[in-house]
């Protein structure tokens, strides 16, 4: 297979996501982090009395061009240089969907439970629109995400970040263990 | 023209998220399962890096590409980073996706994932509502 399609090993991929943390602190003095752009949109497009929404969003929208790249990183990483196969998890993992009857492994996620209409099912509706929720709601009550407190944070070597990582691993083990199981049996 | 350079960045970022496959929702499955290297791989490569170069801009004090200083605020811990932390991990488990995958999944032609976009932004707003009920 050409090396381009190829997905990349972990040991490529961690350092290039390091990497972004000097590299936007050169360029104009900017922490890593995506989740505050969900509160600039909040502010953007719901310009009201929240204190939380309360401030200049234009000030801080080099963020929204940062995850516009993003977007454009997925792109060029998920379309143009698309992985024809399927992602290679481990065994014990694909045992474990095939039990879960998660037998369609194309892609990068699976298509029969993230697709529009799946929305409308109960299933769909929990694991996008209440898991979306969970996403938006918990980093910023968390004061950051993956990005933020997981690379940025810990890079920083900042002690609420390690108790944030730290959480978020708990909440996504306890939660994938104890009541995914039940919501993929729906 | 900063901002340009920002989406360059941004470009990397998201690059390698999704060919190191950290926006598929099997790799998160798989690494709350405990069942494969490559998520805590890619974490335990993210981290030190970042470090090497925070600790390489502040021992040569080096200044930002417009010669302004370099500063890191300090993030404060508050009660919220736990409970947060904990209801965001939920939603990783449940969508497969933190902020930053979200916008790179919508990019790789997952186009429902818009919808949960949305409903993050929901949360984000719902949060802001109801802060000052919330223990801090």
């Amino acid at each position: 297979m050409n090396i381009l399609y190829s997905p990349w090993p972990w040991y490529i991929t961690g350092p290039v996501i390091g990497i972004t943390v000097p590299l936007l602190l050169l360029i104009g003095n900017k922490q890593l982090g995506i989740s505050s752009t969900l509160r600039q949109i909040c502010d953007a497009c719901l310009p009201g009395t929240l204190p939380l929404f309360n401030y200049d969003w234009k000030k801080d929208s080099w963020n929204l061009f940062f995850a516009g790249g993003v977007l454009i990183g997925g792109l060029i990483g998920g379309v143009l240089l698309a992985n024809p196969e399927q992602v290679a998890i481990s065994q014990n993992t694909a045992a474990y969907l095939d039990s879960a009857g998660v037998h369609d492994r194309s892609g990068l996620l699976p298509a029969g439970l993230f697709s529009w209409s799946s929305l409308a099912t109960t299933k769909g509706f929990l694991m996008m629109i209440v898991g979306g929720f969970f996403v938006g709601f918990g980093t910023r009550y968390a004061g950051g995400c993956t990005s933020g407190h997981g690379i940025m944070g810990l890079s920083a070597l900042q002690w609420p970040s390690l108790v944030a990582t730290t959480c978020f691993f708990l909440g996504g083990i306890i939660f994938s263990h104890l009541v995914l199981p039940f919501i993929l049996a729906l | 023209m900063k901002n340009i350079q920002y989406l360059f960045v941004g470009i990397i970022f998201g690059l390698a998220l999704t060919k190191g496959e950290a926006i598929s929702w099997y790799r998160i499955q798989e690494m709350f399962r405990f069942e494969s290297f490559h998520m805590f791989g890619i974490f335990m490569t993210a981290i030190p890096t970042g470090a090497l170069g925070l600790f390489l801009i502040r021992n040569w004090n080096l200044k930002t590409m417009e010669g302004t200083a370099i500063d890191v605020p300090v993030k404060k811990y508050h009660h919220g980073v736990i409970i947060g932390s904990l209801i965001f991990g939920f939603g990783w488990a449940l969508t497969g996706a933190c902020p930053g995958p979200l916008y790179a999944q919508i990019g790789s032609g997952s186009l429902v994932t818009i919808i949960t976009l949305l409903s993050a932004i929901a949360g984000t707003w719902t949060y802001g509502r109801f802060q000052s009920y919330l223990p801090d």
